[in-house]
């Protein structure tokens, strides 16, 4: 069963990678949303053993490496914090699956499209069920790869092959910490395996490590060098520039990989680490204050931009960062849960966007959209299904994980955790103004769209609203049900030894206020959000004349990219720029290959005089080589 | 009276050695002098095989100027039926005009 789930994408993808023109478009795509649907069929199995059995496993499918002392497998471990990451992505992923049937329609290149998402499964579910960093970090970079592909997909627009490059390369800036830190742990244990590392972690608490010429401590630096892998992966703050532009993708693939399931695998490694990160604060602190101000960060950029999907995207990097700091505080079953709602929420929000921007021709920008809410009234209720359970509107999924988080960093009783709090509930004021901005602006207020007239609006084929539903079923449902499971006062059964708390889970109630203040803000911010977008845009067309300067370090995203492009981009460019043009063309080939080139014909150019072509000239020289010969054979 | 000597015999060959050197370069006219030319180099190579046979009373040399009297003749018939050949090719034997080897 285990390997079936696991290997069935790889093969799905095989199969229409390779065979995709033979088979055609058609069959590749009902062979791979099957095979993917059948390992999600087949994770709930697992995930239900688990839950009701304590199941565990570590199935070997074959020894990876065997050299001396050190050991890696490839292999498919199953405890529970896997559990529920197969059930993530595969389910998600099958949605995906036959959501894109629908949503790529008109492509030309759908069975490799299919291939790409399979891949992709595939590597998600080996970075999962991973027994040893080693095998983590092979999944790890599969997803680089298959996120570089997708987003590369239309391989033929520039800003996509720009975008896909970018993703790549500030992806590569996390996985070179996350490799250092993976070679730290092979230095100081000899081993890669989790259970081994783990169970050392404690003997090793007081080591002290020169790294760059200063003294850290051991776990820590590891920690903290865990940690940079899983900002780059999670696009949390200086190494979030990749994920807006990762939208020049299409939309299915912003759903799966840019929200529910690959950006989440950063928050997954700490997850998994806990035991490590449990031993150090300072690693621990480090990345509540990451999360806190990527969730804050995120939240203001996503107030002021245009583009219907770069907003969710923005959107994403926020609650990323709540996942983030819920782990900061020690949280980790409560970012897990998090992680969970939001993958059903987040992608419910990037399927609909997809049907939004479907309906309306291939538009984006959402000035352009508005008052079609009668024409497309599912995509709608979907979306509003999406952005209550984002914003945590009561008794919806959001509510649960995000209360949660505060509430726990509430508890945490330190000084970052109360910031956190403080932090996490104002973010959620800005995630309710800007998800309820894009909700009015796209589908209410004046029609705004000068290309394509009203009546043209059409809703999507039933291929891309069934799947949205099934994701809406489980944005509505998933925090009622697995509440209790996965944050409950039992749930430290639940997650047995696949987290490490070190610090027992607070039990005592969170005042009152604190319950109260994220949902009323939530439910209050509607009514206000209406006014401001709808009824009266005068007020915050006159707010922003007055404040420029900080709409304009808004919309360009605080600046960051600029800032790279000074810090970064340039001065590479004109190193690279001297190296090719000094350094390779006019010192290397140069001398080398172009010199000798021209050196020869230079001197077969000279040569050539001797070639007269009259026969007394070759008479006499063969005459004068003759006695030259005939003297030095006398003479010695 | 001078005795005639070994010396003039081979400053004969020489000297006809070396007039057939110089006509195969200084002539720029006829393909067939040059022919005559190494003619020339051949006599004066057997004037000496001939001279140091009876100098040194072994007729190995004479043997052998026989044999080069008849290569020699084998080769300007093969030499002859070249440039026939080439003149109807070309249209001219004409030293100057064989250059096709120019490069």
């Amino acid at each position: 069963m285990e390997y079936a789930i696991v290997l069935l994408p790889l093969l799905g993808s095989i199969i229409s990678g390779f065979f995709g023109k033979r088979l055609g478009a058609k069959s590749c795509q009902i062979l791979t949303s099957s095979f993917v649907s059948i390992s999600a069929i087949l994770s709930f199995f697992i995930f239900y053993d688990v839950l009701t059995q304590d199941y565990s496993s570590n199935k070997l499918i074959f020894t990876w490496i065997s050299s001396g002392s050190f050991h890696v497998n490839w292999s498919i471990n199953i405890d529970p914090l896997t559990s529920v990451m197969l059930v993530v992505v595969s389910l998600i992923s099958s949605i995906i699956h036959f959501y894109s049937i629908g949503y790529m329609d008109d492509d030309p290149h759908k069975a490799r499209f299919m291939a790409y998402l399979s891949l992709f499964t595939f590597a998600m579910l080996t970075l999962v069920t991973a027994d040893n960093f080693l095998q983590l970090y092979f999944g790890w970079e599969g997803v680089g790869l298959c996120s570089y592909l997708l987003i590369g997909f239309w391989y033929k627009k520039p800003s996509a092959n720009a975008a896909a490059i970018k993703a790549f390369i500030v992806n590569r800036v996390g996985d070179f910490g996350l490799a250092i830190g993976i070679f730290l742990i092979f230095f100081f244990y000899g081993t890669v395996n989790y259970n081994e590392v783990f169970q050392q972690t404690p003997l090793l608490i007081q080591k002290q490590v020169i790294f760059l010429g200063i003294e850290f401590n051991l776990i820590t630096l590891i920690c903290l060098l865990l940690f940079v892998g899983a900002m780059g992966k999670s696009a949390q703050i200086l190494l979030h520039t990749w994920l807006p532009d990762a939208m020049e993708g299409p939309t299915p693939v912003s759903a799966l990989i840019h929200a529910a399931t690959m950006v989440t695998a950063g928050v997954f490694l700490v997850v998994r680490c806990s035991p490590i990160f449990e031993y150090s604060q300072v690693a621990l602190n480090v990345v509540t204050a990451v999360g806190m101000t990527t969730a804050f960060f995120a939240a203001t950029v996503a107030l002021v931009q245009n583009d219907i999907k770069k907003i969710v995207a923005y959107s994403t990097c926020s609650q990323l960062g709540y996942m983030f700091f819920a782990v900061g505080v020690g949280a980790y079953h409560v970012a897990i849960f998090h992680l969970f709602t939001h993958a059903f929420f987040k992608a419910l929000l990037f399927l609909g966007s997809g049907c939004v921007i479907h309906s309306f021709n291939d538009e984006q920008d959402i000035r352009s959209m508005g008052g079609v809410w009668k024409k497309i009234p599912f995509t709608y209720v979907l979306m509003v299904i999406g952005t209550l359970a984002l914003t945590g509107f009561p008794f919806l999924s959001g509510y649960y994980s995000k209360e949660a988080i505060i509430e726990f960093a509430y508890l945490r009783g330190s000084t970052i955790g109360y910031f956190a709090a403080a932090v996490g509930i104002f973010t959620a004021l800005l995630t309710a103004i800007y998800s309820w901005r894009l909700i009015f602006k796209t589908f209410h207020g004046k029609y705004n769209n000068k290309e394509s007239n009203l009546s043209s609006i059409h809703e999507s084929p039933l291929t891309m609203l069934i799947p949205s539903c099934l994701l809406a079923i489980g944005a509505i449902l998933t925090g009622i049900l697995f509440k209790e499971m996965f944050i409950g006062y039992d749930s430290s059964q639940f997650w047995n030894s696949s987290i490490l708390f070190l610090q027992s889970i607070p039990h005592e109630y969170p005042p009152t206020w604190l319950l109260v203040i994220t949902p009323t803000v939530v439910i209050i911010t509607i009514p206000i959000a209406y006014y401001l977008f709808v009824a009266n845009e005068k007020i915050l067309k006159n707010f922003v004349l007055k404040n420029q300067v900080i709409y304009n370090f808004l919309v360009n995203k605080w600046y960051f990219d600029e800032l790279y492009n000074f810090i970064f981009v340039e001065p590479l460019k004109k190193i690279g720029l001297f190296f090719w043009k000094k350094g390779d063309i006019n010192t290397i080939d140069r001398y080398g290959p172009d010199g000798l080139s021209r050196l020869v014909k230079i001197i077969s150019d000279k040569a050539v005089h001797f070639q007269s072509g009259y026969l007394y000239h070759y008479a006499f020289v063969m005459l004068i080589g003759f006695s030259i010969l005939l003297t030095y054979l006398i003479l010695y | 009276m001078i005795e005639i000597g070994l010396g003039h015999y081979l400053t004969l060959a020489a000297i006809i050695f070396t007039i057939g050197i110089i006509g195969i370069f200084l002539n720029r006219k006829n393909v067939i002098i040059i022919l005559m030319s190494i003619e020339l180099i051949l006599l004066a190579v057997n004037i000496n095989l001939v001279s140091f046979s009876v100098y040194l009373q072994n007729l190995v040399g004479q043997v052998f100027a026989m044999f080069i009297l008849t290569v020699a003749a084998a080769e300007s018939a093969v030499g002859l039926a070249i440039i026939v050949i080439y003149y109807k090719n070309k249209g001219s034997i004409n030293v100057e005009h064989i250059s096709s080897l120019k490069g």
